[in-house]
């Protein structure tokens, strides 16, 4: 979806065709900035990336990009830095969070609502979530002999939480030696329900704080 | 006799200076080369009290002048006033109880303050004190200033940092940057120079409080979360003992003083000398004296610190909190810098040891280290430093109102600005040409529970049935915190208008209105100034003349050349009863230019003298 984008075809102010760089290479004046967030970075769109080496490439590149450095020029450049700075950071945020990253790859590869908003019920969770929703009613009423149940059940769903990071971890390095589209389909249903156990996590944090 | 004088016409580059715009005071600094230095005020003090009067003649008058003007025309007198910087009326009821702020009609979105027979709104109000610190840093770098950075909370919202800003343009002064305090902070101790690691920065100033986390490495500056309470500061314990003063002075005297706003104003006096004697003073003693009659209680420091012990928990949740957010233990953290007039409170020093685990730096002036932090980022921005980079972060989450009032979240709190989020809209009844988006800011999941932060409303979409217009409109914070949002026609690739209301604050309109204002009155001001000052210039060359008239050398002079110098002393004694500075000047240079060879003389046989008394 965000290569619906049009990378500038020539430097904005000298004319001398683009290489999809930063800033040109004739002038050296700010580029308009490409918004697919691993070649903003210059990586490869991979699941697995190393923590490290993306840190160092995101302070390399705010120290080039950041508003901070622009105050004296044209208004322009301004305007392209305070754009690149935060489609920097939004990639920053993304890429840096496994998960973040592999609904981003989701998108990215044409996926549709891969963050949906309804809360639909996982049918294999079915039983756990009725008696769970029975303790928190009880908790709610005042009952605070609900309170271990719910102890119990949150440390279930965080045992779920750790086995579904552990799969996702498998299936990113499938995906990234065979870029098969039927490994996105299968991440894309852990994720699914790594996001409803999630939801369950907090609510049950939520009462169990009250 | 030749007076240096200050050629405003050579300006080497813009000058950018960094401001701190405080609850109880404010300041201005500058940085040529490091350290940064904080500019003097004309009284040759630091701090300018952050309290504005406006006088039964029409002039403003700022800092310590207005605080005697509290105690003396207490209801034309305002202080504090960054407590209602971007707030509506609802937002205050509390502060209002305890401040005798006096709000006009209409103040739902934005206050407006009653000083005698004018209104006023807090951004206004924080203007004229901008406009001191301006004019102290002119005066003192002898050039025009008006380039700047304004530190703020960096827990304020848009509409509180908004506010800053339109303070700023109504000063007359090119906000470049709006600056964190607690990083401004962390940026004046130059701890990347020792060595990469983890920084807490705990500030707790007159009204607001403060904790940010954050990464350096290699000169960077990294927030990685910022948490604090905005109605959290040394006010509240101001007010604290306050109460406790008044209720005694009630039950000893059996008057009740909370009504007498020149009472209250001395009384308050009174218990802020108190508790900053309790910073270092085992026990002091609360001492007021009105109309005839005294008060006097003992306070010891055990006592006051079981008083203000709930007060310094308040500050522990956010701490914890942040910590939480940077995903840092406490035993994680390398280095505490303590900010803030409130952090003298030994108290609080031995809360934040406790807590972070770690003796805190108080190596620099608590109530300076922030505005020297901002001269600092005002050195980065004019490319004098570039070393340097702050990487901060929007204090709270950005929302859109959905179905049923429930929040969809754009960008998540702690998120490095600038940051941006895109958002897709249709329509949901055939022919709708209006699509109106509500923004909010906070962590609740209903919109109502969170803060409103504008309407925006697209217009002019092509009347079509429902769904079928596709708008992509994108959220994006700048390197301030403060939102901005454009909006794209899918189907046709053109911007779309987007028209924004503003839920608290004022409009472009009215910040042009009071730009305006005050432009008229800062020219007066500045002409005033220029007088002043050509009037300064034109006493020392006069009195140095008519002591020069009691020298032999002046008797050497012939006629014509005596004759010449009264014409001069003259004409400039004529200029300086007017009230033009340039002709002031002129006559000035004229007059020094006319005894020039009486100076010669004069520094002749001076040297000759000298010369004569020496034995060689």
């Amino acid at each position: 979806m965000q290569d619906t984008f049009k990378h500038a075809e020539a430097c904005w102010q000298c004319g001398t065709p683009a290489e999809q760089d930063l800033f040109c290479r004739y002038c050296n004046s700010l580029q308009p900035p490409d918004l697919d967030y691993f070649r903003f970075f210059g990586l490869e769109p991979r699941l697995k990336l190393d923590p490290e080496d993306l840190q160092q490439r995101y302070y390399k590149l705010s120290r080039l990009l950041h508003p901070d450095r622009y105050t004296r020029k044209t208004s322009r450049e301004r305007e392209y830095s305070l754009e690149a700075t935060a489609i920097l950071n939004d990639a920053y945020r993304t890429l840096r969070d496994p998960i973040a990253r592999a609904e981003y790859v989701l998108k990215r590869e044409g996926f549709e609502n891969v963050e949906p908003r309804s809360k639909n019920v996982d049918l294999e969770l079915l039983e756990e979530v009725f008696e769970l929703n029975m303790a928190l009613e009880e908790l709610r009423a005042g009952d605070e002999s609900a309170r271990p149940q719910l102890e119990v059940a949150r440390d279930k769903f965080l045992a779920m939480r750790s086995e579904i990071d552990r799969d996702l971890q498998d299936l990113f390095e499938e995906y990234d030696a065979t870029r098969s589209r039927e490994i996105l389909e299968k991440i894309r249903r852990l994720l699914d329900r790594r996001r409803y156990v999630q939801n369950l996590v907090a609510e049950v944090d939520r009462e169990l704080s009250n | 006799m030749s007076v240096v004088q200050i050629d405003f016409g050579k300006r080497k580059r813009a000058r950018v200076v960094g401001i701190d715009l405080g609850t109880t005071n404010s300041l201005v600094a500058y940085m040529e080369t490091p350290p940064p230095k904080v500019i003097p005020t004309p009284e040759e003090g630091k701090l300018v009290p952050s309290i504005v009067s406006y006088t039964r003649e029409g002039k403003i008058v700022v800092g310590e002048e207005a605080r005697r003007r509290l105690i003396t025309e207490p209801e034309r007198t305002v202080y504090s006033v960054k407590r209602l910087m971007g707030r509506g009326i609802a937002d205050v009821q509390d502060e209002l109880k305890l401040f005798p702020f006096q709000i006009a009609e209409g103040s739902e979105s934005v206050i407006r303050l009653k000083l005698g027979e004018r209104t006023f709104t807090p951004p206004e109000i924080s203007a004229f004190i901008l406009r001191q610190l301006k004019q102290n840093a002119e005066a003192h770098l002898g050039e025009p200033v008006e380039q700047a950075v304004i530190t703020v909370p960096a827990y304020f919202n848009d509409a509180q940092r908004q506010a800053t800003k339109d303070a700023g343009r109504i000063a007359g002064l090119d906000v470049l940057r709006l600056v964190n305090e607690p990083t401004a902070a962390a940026l004046a101790y130059g701890l990347d120079k020792r060595h990469d690691g983890v920084v807490a920065v705990y500030d707790l100033g007159g009204g607001t409080f403060d904790i940010s986390i954050l990464r350096l490495h290699e000169g960077i500056f990294e927030v990685m979360a910022t948490n604090g309470d905005t109605h959290l500061g040394g006010d509240d314990i101001d007010n604290l003992l306050l109460r406790i003063a008044l209720e005694d002075i009630e039950s000893e005297w059996g008057r009740d003083l909370s009504g007498d706003n020149s009472a209250v104003q001395q009384l308050r006096r009174a218990v802020v000398k108190a508790k900053e004697e309790l910073s270092y003073a085992l026990k002091t003693v609360i001492d007021f004296e009105y109309e005839g009659r005294r008060y006097q209680r003992e306070l010891t420091r055990e006592l006051f610190e079981k008083l203000i012990t709930p007060f310094v928990d308040r500050t522990l949740g956010p701490c914890r909190d942040c910590l939480a957010d940077a995903g840092v233990r406490p035993e994680e953290i390398d280095e505490v810098v303590l900010v803030g007039g409130s952090t003298r409170i030994p108290l609080v020093r031995q809360a934040v040891e406790n807590l972070f685990r770690t003796r805190p730096h108080t190596e620099l002036n608590p109530e300076e280290v922030v505005a020297l932090g901002a001269a600092v980022q005002a050195a980065i921005l004019a490319g004098s430093v570039e070393d340097k980079l702050l990487l901060d972060v929007t204090p709270l989450s950005l929302g859109i109102e959905t179905m049923g009032g429930v929040v969809s979240k754009l960008i998540p709190r702690n998120s490095t600005i600038p940051a941006s989020a895109t958002e897709h809209f249709t329509t949901a009844v055939d022919g709708q040409t209006n699509v109106l988006i509500h923004v909010v800011q906070g962590e609740r999941e209903l919109a109502k529970d969170c803060r409103s932060l504008a309407r925006f409303e697209l217009k002019g979409i092509e009347p079509m049935p429902a769904g079928m217009p596709r708008i992509e409109v994108r959220f994006l914070i700048d390197a301030n915190g403060i939102l901005n949002v454009t909006a794209k026609d899918l189907r046709t690739g053109k911007e779309q208008q987007v028209e924004v209301k503003p839920s608290y604050g004022l409009t472009d309109d009215q910040v042009e209105k009071m730009i305006e204002e005050s432009i008229e009155m800062a020219e007066e001001d500045f002409r005033q100034r220029q007088v002043r000052e050509a009037r300064v210039e034109a006493d020392t060359i006069l009195h140095a003349v008519e002591k020069a008239k009691q020298d032999e050398a002046y008797e050497a002079l012939s006629e014509e050349e005596k004759q010449r110098i009264e014409e001069a002393i003259n004409q400039l004694v004529v200029a300086y009863h007017g009230d033009d500075h340039v002709l002031i000047r002129t006559k000035i240079e004229e007059l020094n230019n006319v005894t020039m060879k009486l100076a010669e003389a004069m520094m002749n046989a001076a040297v000759s003298k000298a010369l004569k008394g020496t034995k060689l």
